[in-house]
Parts: C-alpha cells; sequence; structure tokens
C-alpha cells in the first residue's frame, strides 16, 4: 500500500517531572524522504525517536508510522521500522552473523529467505569478510554498519538513524556517509536521522527539521534554510570607505550591507557570480566570502553555537551583528 | 495453516532469544569457570572439612549429605545471577534492540527464562559427574527426577532474577541481590544442616525458603532421606514457579524500555 506520508506526527508531547522533552510537535514525512532533525543534545530529538519506535508512551499527541498508530498498534510499527540506536547495542561476544541471525528471528523474517536477506544486509554494508568475528572487534564505524545491516534485515519502511556518526573518527564518519547515501539509492527507504552534526544534516537529508527545547523551529530543505540567511556574504576592505559605500548601496545584486571593524560586509545571492560585478564599481584592498553553512542558519535561529568548537569566522559574527 | 506459522514464528522468537543466551554462556568463560569452581570448593572443603567432626546427618558421610544442597546452590547462584544480569544487557542496549523488535514482554522473559534454566542444567551436569566421582549413585529415575527439581527450582529463582533486575538500573544493586537474596536463600534451605530439630525462629524460615524444598526433594531422590514427601516438595516448587513466573512477566510488561 502507498501512502504519501509514512510519517504523521500531531502534536506530540512528552513531559517529565519538570523537563518538557518534547512540545507539542507537529510533522509529516513523505515516502522515500531523507529526513534530519538536528539540533543540540538535549534538543528532544532522541525523544523524538524513541516515542515513534514505540519505546516510550507519550505525554500527549499522537503519530502514525506507515499507517499504524504508535499507541494502538505497536507491534505493527516495530515490524515497519529499522533503528539504529546511538550507542550501539549489537551483542559483544556475539558474531556479526549471529546478530544478523537472531535479529533476523526476533523480527519473524521468513526461514526461507532469512539467509538471502542476512547475505545482502552484510553486502550492503560492506562486512562480508568480517561477518564470522566476534562484534568485539569490530572497530566503532563497523559496529554502526553493524546496527544498520541488522536495522534492515526484515525489510522495513522506514530507517531511524539514532546520531549515526557520534564518536566516529572523521573517515569513518565519510564512509558511514557513503554508505547511507548508497542505502538511500538502492533501498526505497524512509529515512529519519538525528544529528548535531550540521555538515551530516546538509550532505544526506532531503529536508531538515531544527530542533530546540523540543519544537521544530524551522522546516525546510537545507538549500531554502540556508537562503534565510540572505545567501553569500561578502567582506570587503575598500580604499575609499565613505563613498564607495554610497556606491554599494546602489548594487542590484547587493541585498544586505553592515560594516564590522572597519569592513564593509554585503549579503549577496551568488558571490562567485557578482564579486566581479562589484569590483568593477569600487576599488578593493582585500576580499573575502563565505556561503552560509547549516551551523550559521541555527546560530541564528537559536542564538547558540552548535559546534563544539566555535569557529567565530566573520560571517558568524556578521549574522550576529545581523541580529541585534 | 495460518496457525501453524504463528506458533513456528513465536518459537523461532523464543529460540533466538535461547540461543544468544546459551552462546554468551559458553563465551563468558570466566563466568562459567567462576560459578562452576565455587560449589566445589563447598563440596571439598566445607564437606571434608565437617565429615571429620559432624554426625548429624543420619549416619550418612556429611559430603554426601551436602551433596544435594550443593546442587541446589549452584543452582541459586546461577539462576539468580542470570535473571539479575538483565541489567547488564539494559546497561549496554541489547536489551533495547530486543524490544524494539516486534516480540512481547512475555516471550522476552520466557526466552531468557529458558536460558537460566539451561545455564543451571550444564552446571548441575557437572556437579553429577563430580558427584559420580565421589561415590554417590543415581538410577536412571533419579537422574531424570533430579533434572525435573533442577529446572522447577532454576525457573522459579531466574524468574526471581529476572523481576529484581528489571526494577533495577545500576549495577550496585547487584551487591544488595547477593548479600540480601542469594545467600540468604541457600543458607536458609538446610543446604548444610538437617531442618528437623530448628529452633523456631529458623524453622520459619527455612520453611518459607523455595530452596529448602528442592534441597529436601533430592536428598529423598538421591540419598533416600528427606524430612517432607518428594510429592509435597514437588507440589510447593511449582507453586514458587508459577508465583514468580507470574510476577516475573508481570515486571517485564511493566519495564520501561527506555
Amino acid at each position: 500500500m502507498f501512502y504519501r506520508y509514512l510519517i504523521r506526527i500531531n502534536n506530540l508531547t512528552k513531559r517529565y517531572e519538570k523537563l518538557t522533552a518534547v512540545d507539542n510537535l507537529s510533522l509529516d514525512i513523505e515516502q522515500g524522504e531523507v529526513f534530519g532533525l538536528l539540533g543540540q543534545n538535549g534538543a528532544g530529538k532522541t525523544t523524538v525517536i524513541h516515542m515513534l519506535a514505540t519505546l516510550l508512551k507519550p505525554t500527549s499527541g499522537s503519530a502514525t508510522v506507515n499507517n499504524f498508530d504508535i499507541q494502538k498498534d505497536p507491534s505493527k510499527v516495530r515490524t515497519s521500522i529499522g533503528i539504529v540506536f546511538q550507542v550501539p547495542s549489537s551483542d559483544d561476544l556475539l558474531t556479526g552473523y549471529e546478530n544478523l541471525q537472531i535479529h533476523a528471528m526476533l523480527y519473524g523474517v521468513d526461514p526461507n529467505i532469512r539467509e538471502k536477506r542476512i547475505q545482502d544486509a552484510f553486502e550492503l554494508v560492506g562486512l562480508t569478510d568480517r561477518k564470522d568475528d566476534q562484534v568485539k572487534k569490530y572497530s566503532g564505524g563497523m559496529r554502526r554498519r553493524l546496527e544498520i545491516a541488522r536495522g534492515l534485515i526484515h525489510s522495513p519502511k522506514v530507517l531511524f538513524l539514532d546520531e549515526p556518526t557520534l564518536g566516529l573518527d572523521p573517515s569513518s564518519r565519510e564512509t558511514m556517509w557513503k554508505y547511507i547515501q548508497q542505502l538511500v539509492k538502492q533501498e526505497k527507504l524512509t529515512i529519519i536521522l538525528t544529528t548535531h552534526y550540521m555538515e551530516e544534516a546538509d550532505m544526506l537529508c532531503n529536508r531538515i527539521g531544527i530542533m530546540d527545547k523540543g519544537k521544530i523551529i524551522a522546516l525546510d530543505t537545507p538549500k531554502n534554510l540556508k537562503l534565510m540567511l540572505g545567501g553569500d556574504v561578502v567582506k570587503l576592505k575598500l580604499k575609499k570607505h565613505d563613498s564607495d559605500t554610497m556606491v554599494l548601496k546602489n548594487l542590484s545584486c547587493v541585498k544586505k550591507m553592515g560594516s564590522l571593524e572597519g569592513y564593509v560586509i554585503l549579503g549577496v545571492d551568488d558571490a562567485k557570480k557578482n564579486i566581479p560585478e562589484i569590483l568593477k564599481h569600487v576599488e578593493a584592498e582585500s576580499v573575502e566570502y563565505s556561503s552560509p553553512t547549516l551551523s550559521d542558519v541555527f546560530l541564528k535561529l537559536t542564538g547558540k553555537n552548535i559546534k563544539e568548537q566555535a569557529e567565530g569566522g566573520f560571517l558568524e559574527r556578521y549574522v550576529q551583528y545581523d541580529k541585534n | 495453516m495460518y496457525n501453524m506459522t504463528r506458533i513456528r514464528v513465536y518459537s523461532d522468537k523464543i529460540y533466538a532469544l535461547w540461543l544468544r543466551e546459551v552462546k554468551v554462556f559458553f563465551r563468558e568463560k570466566s563466568r562459567l569457570v567462576a560459578s562452576t569452581f565455587t560449589p566445589l570448593l563447598w563440596l571439598f572443603v566445607i564437606g571434608s572439612g565437617f565429615s571429620s567432626s559432624t554426625s548429624v546427618t543420619h549416619s550418612i558421610d556429611y559430603q554426601k549429605f551436602i551433596f544435594p544442597g550443593i546442587i541446589c546452590m549452584s543452582v541459586v547462584f546461577s539462576a539468580v545471577f542470570f535473571g539479575s544480569y538483565i541489567i547488564w544487557d539494559r546497561k549496554f542496549d541489547f536489551l533495547k534492540s530486543v524490544m524494539v523488535a516486534p516480540v512481547s514482554r512475555s516471550t522476552i522473559f520466557t526466552g531468557k527464562a529458558f536460558g537460566g534454566m539451561t545455564n543451571s542444567l550444564i552446571q548441575v551436569s557437572i556437579l553429577l559427574v563430580v558427584g559420580l566421582i565421589i561415590g554417590v549413585q543415581f538410577s536412571p529415575l533419579a537422574l531424570v527426577q533430579t533434572v525435573v527439581i533442577v529446572l522447577l527450582l532454576s525457573f522459579a529463582l531466574t524468574s526471581l532474577g529476572l523481576t529484581l533486575g528489571s526494577y533495577m538500573t545500576s549495577l550496585e544493586g547487584f551487591q544488595m541481590i547477593i548479600s540480601f537474596v542469594v545467600f540468604p536463600l541457600f543458607f536458609l534451605s538446610g543446604a548444610l544442616f538437617p531442618i528437623d530439630k530448628l529452633p523456631q525462629w529458623l524453622s520459619v524460615l527455612t520453611t518459607v525458603d523455595p530452596v529448602t524444598y528442592a534441597v529436601d526433594a533430592l536428598r529423598n531422590i538421591i540419598l533416600g532421606i528427606g524430612s517432607h514427601s518428594l510429592g509435597l516438595d514437588l507440589l510447593v516448587l511449582l507453586i514458587y514457579s508459577c508465583v514468580l513466573g507470574a510476577l516475573g512477566t508481570y515486571s517485564f510488561r511493566r519495564m520501561k524500555a527506555v
């Protein structure tokens, strides 16, 4: 059966004694989307996933997954989903193969196709040659990939990836991205992933919901989210500051203007194309430009820096300046 | 046909959970060695040590007298520990991955309980071989009866362990279980002494301890001595199994997944 929306969330709320982890969240996710929930730790992303996966009871509100109600029909919801938890949950003492075999049985995968499913899953995540090793001998990245294979063993409609690259080194992270992208291409899957890595969301997702304090505060494609900041930012040191500033004001390609520490900061739609045009009209000692990233969008929306280490580029300062 | 498929799927799920427990049991070598060694220590050190100076035991050698008690001891330790090991499963999130599968909580409980019973049975088998070495003799019937008693006791105590484990969130609770559950169950069972002439207060405690009935049953079966009839022992063990099994299933149903 084909439904346009594979997941429909209606005013979903999870309240603990003092904390509202998820606050009246409503969201529809279409079949075939790769949807990203982006936010800092504690924003409520994992709580949403846990509720959709029927592991946690909502305080109020409702949701359907694959057209099954998460509270009335949890068993069918569970059959419809695969999930990769934040912390790998495979059994260390078992081999990769045994982990998949046991899960295939738990999900009631038809015994006649069980072996084939297991082989396919291993191939998909590139672990075929390691399938008979105990999981304790796997690297962090391999464990995550095994989790993905396990999540796919029963051919689910939706795959939840909760922080799929948390704690991985940069090269394992890139490998992981490669596999996820391949997954999207090969399997007709809807994927929901949570992350606090902006580049990850940007690279993998068709659509992103930015979460803060249990609410979705922005929901759009990565491209449109970035356009919210008014396109690219150009930073100029002008030779004749005052008169040239006047000239710049009248250029059609300049959407926004400000100044910062003796520099002129311009909001421009397409910097690569428009910088030559700008330089025809003014003389500059130095030119720099930067395209906004999702980090900048996040910073602008929440006033918080999502990155573990603040990079403090001029763009971020510009965003802050623009806000005041 | 539809029903057959359903039964097949259901038994597959229990088999899968059981298989995992058995594989882990054999691979955790240190746990296996330690839990086999402790009863042997009791049997040989306490057993031989008291043999020379104790004459309370129906004119049977003390070491042989405590042999049924040591079998039960091995079941008490393996079953309660196995059950409460579920704390680790939760800590390492394996349990979460099972709970997110379309498997009912009572099925998870059953699979776990079967795993615990298998563990106990394997350890008891080792002890039975040791028993042959020290000169305890069994008829084939006695062997079958012993297995039945061991499985019943193990089911009851695995259920108890799983129940306790399902309410605990930290590993610190483990020590509490050893001090307040495992040791009392063992010491109060009469595994090491006859229960006929105990002071009143102690007698009350041994009467409510389910292990008492397993020890008594095995003494009946293996040594031909016992304080109760084998039928009564079996009946009490059955009641305990049902009650603790039901309690465990209930606890699993209300256990939080995350």
